[in-house]
Formats: C-alpha cells, structure tokens, sequence
C-alpha cells in the first residue's frame, strides 16, 4: 500500500513520517515514533489508554487515522514534564496514589492535563464526568479524583 | 534532642512498616517510561495474529492457507497439523486436563484459536487471518452444564470417550470432569433431617473476566545459536511458565529466560498459559525471529480465562434462635471445554471448602461437580483466592435467607453465630484452621459507625411511602496466601516462595522476590519490610521480580499470596542478614553478640552508652574485617513454606436506593472495614481496597458473560462488557481493625482481594433487602438496571395505584 508522507508537531518537536492510509496514529505514535507511553486497551475507543492530546482536544488515537493527525499539535503523555520537572497533573497523581499498575495513567494524565484546562476549578462530580472517557481496573478512581482536585489547587495557585 | 526523639526521627527516616510511603513505581509510570509487553521491539520482530473458530462445536473439515501464504508479508500459517510432530498441537493444563492449542480436527468453543498467521506487522496479519480458508461442519452446542451429564447431551471431549478415570476423581458421564467433597456428607444430613428450621437457596453466579487494562501478549525470542529462549511475557507466575516451558519444549530451564515486565493489571486473568504463548514460542523457534502477539480487546473477553460460572445451593439448619447447626452447600460448576481452572493441584474446586465462613458451624459437606460445555476454559480466580468469592457468596447469602426467615436482623444472626475471638485458631468442620480474628469487635464498630438503627429505621419509613432502601451485609473470613506445601502445589511445585537480598559495601541493598508485581507496588512495600528489618531506609532498597534469570523461584503474584508467604520470605531473608551483622557488631565492638540489642538502624551494647555499630558500618565491615572463619558478604536467600494460610476479614455495609421506575441502584453508602493484620502501607491498603471493591461492584452490578443457544458468547466488547466508569462508580468509606496472624512472622495477612470477595454479596445482600419486605430471598447477579426492573415489574411496585 502507497505510504502517505505526514507531518505534525509532537510534543513540541516537529516530526515526519510515512505512514500508510489506514494506519492508526496509536500505532504511528507507539511504532514509527518508538513514544510506548500511549497504550492499547481495548481498539474501540472505550478505554482511553491511548488518549493524546490533538489540537487541544483529547482524543482516543486508536480510532484517528494518523493521516487525520497531518499539520496537527499534538502531545502524549511524554510531553508532559519539562525542564522544571514533573507537570502538576503527574505530582498530583504520585501524591495521591492515583495509579497502581500504571496501564491507565498515560491517558489519564493527558485527560487530567486538557481538561483542567477545560475546567480550572471543578466539582468531584465535574471531575467524575470530564474523566468518564477513560477507564481503570485498579484504583476505583477515588484516589485519581482526589489528584485532579490537587493538580487544580496547583495550577490554580501557580 | 532528647533520645526519644532521636531514635523516632531515625526511625521516620527509614521509612518502614506502617509508613505511606509514596511509591516508588510512580516516577515511570507517569512519565509513560513503563516497560510493558507490547512495549517491547526486536529488531526483525514479526506478529501473530488467531484465527479463530466462528462456532462453539464443529469439526473442521479443512483448513486451506494458500491465499493467506500468498499475501505478500506473510511468513507462516500454523495449524494443529503443523504442530503435531513436535507433539505440542494439545497442552497440559494446570488442573490436569489437556488443551488444544490450536484446535485438532474439532473446535469446542465460539473463538477458539484454529490457526496462527505469522507476518511482518499487525496489518498484515489482519488482513491474512481474513483470507485462511476454514471450513466447518456444525456439531450440537452444549450451553447449559445443567444438561451435561444428561443420556443425550453431546459428547464433547472425543480424546477423553471412555477414559473415566479423571484427574481428580471418576467421571461419570463423557462431559464430566470430576466430584470433589469436602466434610461429613452422613452427619451432616442427619442434623439437617432433625433441625428446627432449614432454609435453602439457588444461586448463580455468573461468568465474568477479569479484564485487566492491558491484555495478554507475549514476545518470544529464540536464538538459534546458542539454543536460548527469552519470552517477554504477561504472567502473574512467570517460573512457572519457565518450568512448563521446559517441559513442553525440551530446552533445559537453564536456556529459557521468562521476563514478566510491568504488568497492567492481572487479576486472575494472567496466571494461565494460553495458546498464544505457545504458538509464538514455536514460531520463534521455526522462523528464527522474535514474535510478537498480543490480544486484542474481544479476544482477552472471550477466550482467556474466564472466572467463577458456579451454579450453588446453600442450605442451611438451625435452632429457631438461629444457631447453625449444619451447612450443606452443593456446586454445579461450567469449566467450559477444557479443565483450565488455576488451582492448588490437590483442590479442583480450589478453596472453595472455606465456605463456612466466619461462623461456628458444627458439621458441614460440600459437594462439587465439574463439568465440560461448549465455552471457553478458565476457571481463574479474579481477585481472589482460588473460589474464596463464590464461597464467600453461598454463605453470606445463605445465612440471609436464615435470618429473614427466622425474622432476625442480618446483623443479630452473625452475632450469634460468629466465631468468637477466644476460639481462634479455630479449627472449622471442613479442614481449616483460622489463624486469627476478632469479628464481633469489628462488627460494632461498623454497625456504630453508619448508626444501623437509624439506617433501619429510615428504611421502614421508606417502605411506608412505597419507596425502596436496602441495606446490605457482608461479613466475611477470606483464606489466602496458598500456601503451606503438605497441600499446595501447582504441577507438583510447592506454593512456597522466596526472596533474595544483598547488602552491599555502602549499605544499600538490592533484593529479588519469586513474586511480580501488577500494581500493588511491591518495589515500594518489600522495601519497606527491609527497611524495618535491617535499619536501612527503603529509599536506598532496590526491589527487583520477574526475570527468571535473576530472580529466585517463586509461584509468583496471585490469591493475595505475596505479603502472606513472598512478604514472610522477605522477612526471614532480612532476619538472617541481621542475625550476621549481629555477629560482625560483636566482633567490631568486641563484645559477645549477646551483649547487644537492636535499636532502629544500630547493634547497642547494652548498657553502655555510645558502644555502637550501625547497619551501614556493619555492612561496610563484613567485606573487609569479619569474625574468624565466617565467611565475608551480606546476603541471603529465604524460601519461605507457610505453616498455614492467613485469614483476613472484614465487615462490610452497603445501603442502596433502587429507582421503581428504571430499576437503576444507587449505592448510597458503602462501608469497608478490613483487618489484615498488620498493615505494611497503608496508603497502598487503601488504594488496593479501593480497587477491589470497585471490582466487587461491577462483578455485582453488571457484569456478565451470556451465551446465546449456539454457544455464540453475547458480551465481548467494553460496549457489552461492564467495567464502570469514574461516574457509576460509588464513593468509598475505608476503616480497619488490626488482629496480626500469629504465624505470618510480620503478622501481616493479605488484603488486595478482600474488597471484591467481600462486596459482592453485599451489594446482593443490599439489593434484595430492598425487596425483602416483599418475601424475596435472593436476586441473581448481575444487578443491572433492567435485571432489578424486572423484579419492580414481576412485584407490581411499578403499578400506579
């Protein structure tokens, strides 16, 4: 199959690659781009293991065509910390116990990430629902709700 | 600084047991540097992807690979004929059964693995199972266990037709697999035929999966040269792979290396061998190459070890105050096609006779039939200790039906019949020894801490207006740890397991478990039980599990087992170091080593202030000036075989509100008291008992796997399948009470699985007293929306008046 040539800036940094016409940007980002942060739950967009950050949207990359993702900003949860260390969103996670066997935690963090941008200052039940695309089998989500709360008290106060 | 404080500050710095301490798994994790299977690229790495059986029960007339051959990028298709000379197309099971690995001249359940296509990528491999040529003939389905055993079921084991002699018993019928009784069938039916009052309930609980985020995959990688196998694999016991590996294969284990990297989650679902690791295994070998398969989503659902499908009547005799006299319990249990079920080798209903529970019951017999359909195989324990849930259920549920219809509270019957904290250890009538426990204590904090006369009394009011409240209880005893040798084996390997630990020079240590770690942070909690033991912060003790290579053998993670038996090898490895720095102390001190005491992180000379050596300084010396004829180092190695199990319980309270006009529940309230004795890190404890009962309540509240009458499985997808989001999912209210094992040598018990084993008959306890003024005993799970509807519906509480 003819590969198609696109081009995005990822996580701050502009990339090329090939990719062929039906390939998922999962699989480009996870593959081509060796960033295995972003995880494969489930391929139907139920679990949002794999959600990245598309143009200040939080999408599920296993049902984006990476040809969709051509000209676009995007981040993965490799982009998150930055010279001065760890984002407000992965302190507050560490701090709270909000993850146990890690599998989740990318695609939360990036949820967490836009949608405290979203929703500076939100309810639990605010939080309960902005996060409800993303699934966990470990934590029972208290302890992420709890995180969300921390990461916006910083942010807020940042 | 007094001396006091001192001593309490250096002890805070360690950062031992009883400390939450944050974990040291996060820094990966959330920076997405987590090394998962799937992770994992070799250079020349191919793919495997399944072609799978569209029938539960056809014989496969012919299977034809040369379209998919022909697809440019594809390097093999394997079938069972392919498999055969090497005499690898069937498999053992852990439950001494047999399994085809890829389907032999039949098929026996709805997706199973017929053949393998091996290709350059994921893409391709897709497009080649497409063009793999099968053609089938249908055979009648066998969907109910209840008809297995009839005169004219279809026979579905052809290779088994005639060979009554079973793994665990006679077989009475082609589709039977075994009975297995536990207790005094006679004495028993004796006290039930002279009881005042007997009650006896139906249940089902369904087939479930574990379903952990990340589904099972492998990387096998056989280097033809020096005749070495490296397996990158999802395994909860990944010696053990490594033992049936080498059994299966030939290769000595000394030239197989099983790495289990970070795990997403197991739950049960990860202790198996699946065709999919074996057909990588032999394609690697074959081909020469790395090979890569991991599951997809509906392929985890619907054909990796399934849970629990045990269909159970309780009965129940007592006095009309409602003291037991006598339990029965009976199983009807659906193994699928093929006797996979992860359990101690001698128990092929695994733990399932710790139905007595936490009550002090007489006498008691449990019958279990298992028995073959047309369903994939499994039978693992999801979040649990090998049917500790469905025991946990028959009783809770039972002794609710007692009460109600002796019109006893469901609180005051367990008070009565509670085993009472001067019993333990508490000899049950089925073969246990309940190592600790104090349930009534417990009991009342709880019931004080809801206010249960207020949360009763608010119920009446509610009935009056026709509205519906329940609240439930669940008051269980869990067994875990598997466990002490003389009854515990997995093919014939004792369920001990083992740590190995160095100190070195400087006094930092890096220490290895025979466990693996999943999510409940071992690299935080080992380090921990180190640290108390040789007064070496955990900040500076590096945990390592999971590579065969370097790791000691161990039975790996699974049936709340690591603290209980991987966390007592930990501390008798780390007891044995001290017992040599003791030694080298006296040495350095020259003092007789009965002259110290141990002090946080330091040997004192008793007596004389000052005269000290710290672990740091000791573990410095012992690679340079040790004792005469001692041998230099700081290291050891535990192999840890448990006397015994550990017990925990708990006492857990669920109040819900059922909607009559949709059926919907909503759990108001639930309220977790867990005792695990000990507690190593509390902020883990919480998280785990988080988890668990967020497990318990889509177990209870809807997760389920139908089939349809031709064995078609109705519920693979997280569109069917429920696992709850942040927004079904109820807010937790956590408390505990501390009775340490007397044997556990840190008196810690397991805790991770209580919260699913426990919640879920309360949830069902909570459901169905909602309805109990009604005279309803038991609702089957799952209790989803429409499920509660139809009792509304049936009940004509959605009638307007």
């Amino acid at each position: 199959m003819a590969k198609q040539h696109v081009s995005f800036n990822l996580n701050g940094k502009h990339v090329d690659a090939l990719v062929e016409p039906r390939e998922l940007l999962v699989h480009t980002i996870r593959e081509t781009l060796s960033l295995t942060g972003t995880h494969i739950g489930c391929e139907s967009s139920h679990c949002g293991a794999c959600t990245v950050d598309l143009d200040g949207k939080s999408v599920k990359s296993c049902t984006v065509l990476a040809v969709q993702a051509d000209g676009a900003e995007l981040k993965t949860v490799e982009g998150l910390a930055d010279a001065d260390g760890l984002h407000a969103v992965q302190q507050a996670f560490i701090e709270e116990h909000g993850l146990q066997c890690g599998f989740c935690t990318p695609g939360m963090l990036i949820r967490a990430y836009r949608f405290l941008q979203e929703n500076p200052n939100p309810t639990e039940e605010e939080i309960r629902w902005g996060m409800s695309g993303n699934l966990c089998r470990c934590t029972g989500y208290q302890n992420i709700v709890k995180a969300v709360q921390t990461a916006a008290q910083t942010l807020q106060q940042a | 600084m007094d001396n006091a404080a001192e001593v309490q500050e250096r002890e805070d710095s360690i950062k031992g047991v009883g400390c939450s301490r944050k974990r040291k798994e996060d820094a990966r994790f959330v920076q997405g540097t987590g090394r998962y299977t799937d992770d994992l690229k070799l250079p020349g790495m191919l793919f495997a992807d399944m072609v799978r059986s569209p029938y539960a029960h056809a014989r496969i007339k012919s299977i034809n690979k040369e379209k998919a051959l022909a697809l440019p990028g594809v390097h093999a298709v394997l079938t069972a004929d392919d498999l055969k000379p090497l005499n690898l197309h069937w498999m053992p099971t852990l439950a001494g059964d047999v399994q085809a690995v890829l389907a032999d001249e039949k098929v026996h359940f709805q997706y199973q693995e017929v053949a393998v296509v091996i290709a350059d990528d994921r893409y391709i491999a897709a497009d080649a199972i497409e063009l793999v040529e099968v053609e089938y003939e249908e055979l009648d389905v066998l969907v109910d266990p209840h008809r297995s055993m009839d005169d004219d079921a279809p026979i579905l084991r052809e290779d088994l037709v005639g060979k009554m002699d079973g793994a665990h018993s006679k077989r009475v019928h082609d589709n039977h697999i075994f009975n297995w009784q536990a207790g005094e069938k006679e004495a028993t039916d004796r006290v039930f035929e002279q009881a005042e009052i007997t009650v006896k309930q139906e249940m089902y609980y369904p087939r479930v999966h574990p379903c952990p985020m990340e589904t099972c995959g492998c990387v096998a990688s056989f280097d033809k040269i020096n005749e070495h196998l490296t397996v990158h694999l999802t395994s909860q016991a990944p010696h053990v792979v490594r033992t049936v590996v080498s059994m299966l294969s030939g290769i000595p284990e000394s030239k197989i290396r099983i790495v289990s990297p970070d795990i997403g989650g197991g739950f049960g679902n990860k202790v198996g061998i699946y065709p999919g690791y074996v057909v990588s295994i032999v394609a690697s070998i074959v081909l020469g190459v790395p090979v890569k398969w991991v599951e997809d989503r509906m392929e985890n659902i619907s054909t990796t070890a399934f849970a629990r499908d045990y269909h159970m009547t309780g009965e129940l005799a007592a006095d009309s105050e409602g003291r037991i006299k006598a339990l029965r319990v009976n199983v009807l249990a659906d193994h699928g096609a093929f006797d996979a079920c992860a359990d101690p080798s001698k128990f092929p209903a695994g733990l399932m006779h710790i139905c007595t529970g936490s009550y002090d019951i007489p006498v008691a017999h449990l019958n279990v039939d298992g028995v073959y359909t047309n369903k994939a195989p499994g039978g693992v324990a999801y979040r649990c200790s090998f049917r500790v849930t469905e025991a946990v259920y028959v009783i809770e549920r039972t002794i609710d039906v007692l009460a109600q219809k002796l019109g006893i509270d469901k609180a005051e019957i367990r008070r009565r019949n509670f085993v009472k904290a001067e019993q333990f250890p508490y000899q049950t009538c089925l073969g246990w020894e309940l190592d600790s426990g104090d349930y009534h204590t417990a009991l009342e904090k709880v019931l004080d801490a809801v206010d249960y006369e207020a949360l009763r009394k608010e119920q009446q009011e509610k009935r009056a207006q026709g509205e519906l409240m329940g609240i439930g209880l669940c008051t269980f005893t869990e067994i875990v740890g598997a466990g002490p040798s003389r009854n515990c084996d997995i093919l014939g390997v004792g369920m001990f397991d083992s740590a190995e630990i160095r100190v070195h020079p400087t006094g930092s240590v890096m220490a290895r478990m025979g466990t693996i770690t999943q999510g409940q942070g071992h690299q935080t909690t080992y380090a921990q039980i180190i640290a108390t033991e040789l007064g070496i912060s955990s900040d500076e003790i590096s945990i390592e599990e999971g590579d065969t290579d370097t790791a000691p053998y161990g039975l790996g993670t699974y049936g709340s087992r690591s603290t209980p038996v991987g966390g007592a090898a930990t501390a008798v490895a780390a007891r044995k170091i001290r017992a040599k720095a003791q030694k080298i102390a006296a040495h350095l001190l020259e003092v007789s080593e009965n002259d110290l005491e141990w002090e946080v992180d330091r040997f004192k000379v008793k007596g004389v202030p000052g005269q000290e050596k710290t672990m740091k300084e000791v573990a410095w010396a012992a690679y340079n000036n040790v004792p005469e004829g001692m041998e230099p180092g700081l290291e050891a190695v535990d192999y840890y075989d448990p006397p015994n199990f550990t017990y925990p319980f708990g006492i857990y309270l669920c109040v819900v509100d059922i909607d009559k006009a949709t059926g919907e529940t909503s759990v108001r309230r639930f309220y977790a008291l867990d005792d695990c004795g000990t507690r190593i890190n509390p902020m883990i404890i919480e998280g785990q008992i988080h988890g668990g009962l967020t497990e318990g309540f889509a177990v209870a509240m809807g997760q389920e796997m139908p089939f349809d009458e031709q064995g078609n499985l109705l519920g693979n997808t997280l569109m069917d399948y429920f696992v709850p989001t942040f927004v079904e999912t109820p807010h937790w209210e956590t408390d505990y009470t501390v009775t340490p094992s007397p044997h556990h040598p840190l008196g810690a018990k397991g805790v991770a699985e209580s919260p699913h084993v426990g919640s879920i008959p309360c949830f069902t306890s909570a459901v169905v007293d909602a309805f109990a003024h009604l005279d309803v005993t038991h609702m089957n799970m799952p209790h989803s929306a429409y499920r509660v509807w139809q009792k509304v519906h049936e009940l004509g509480l959605d009638q307007h008046a």
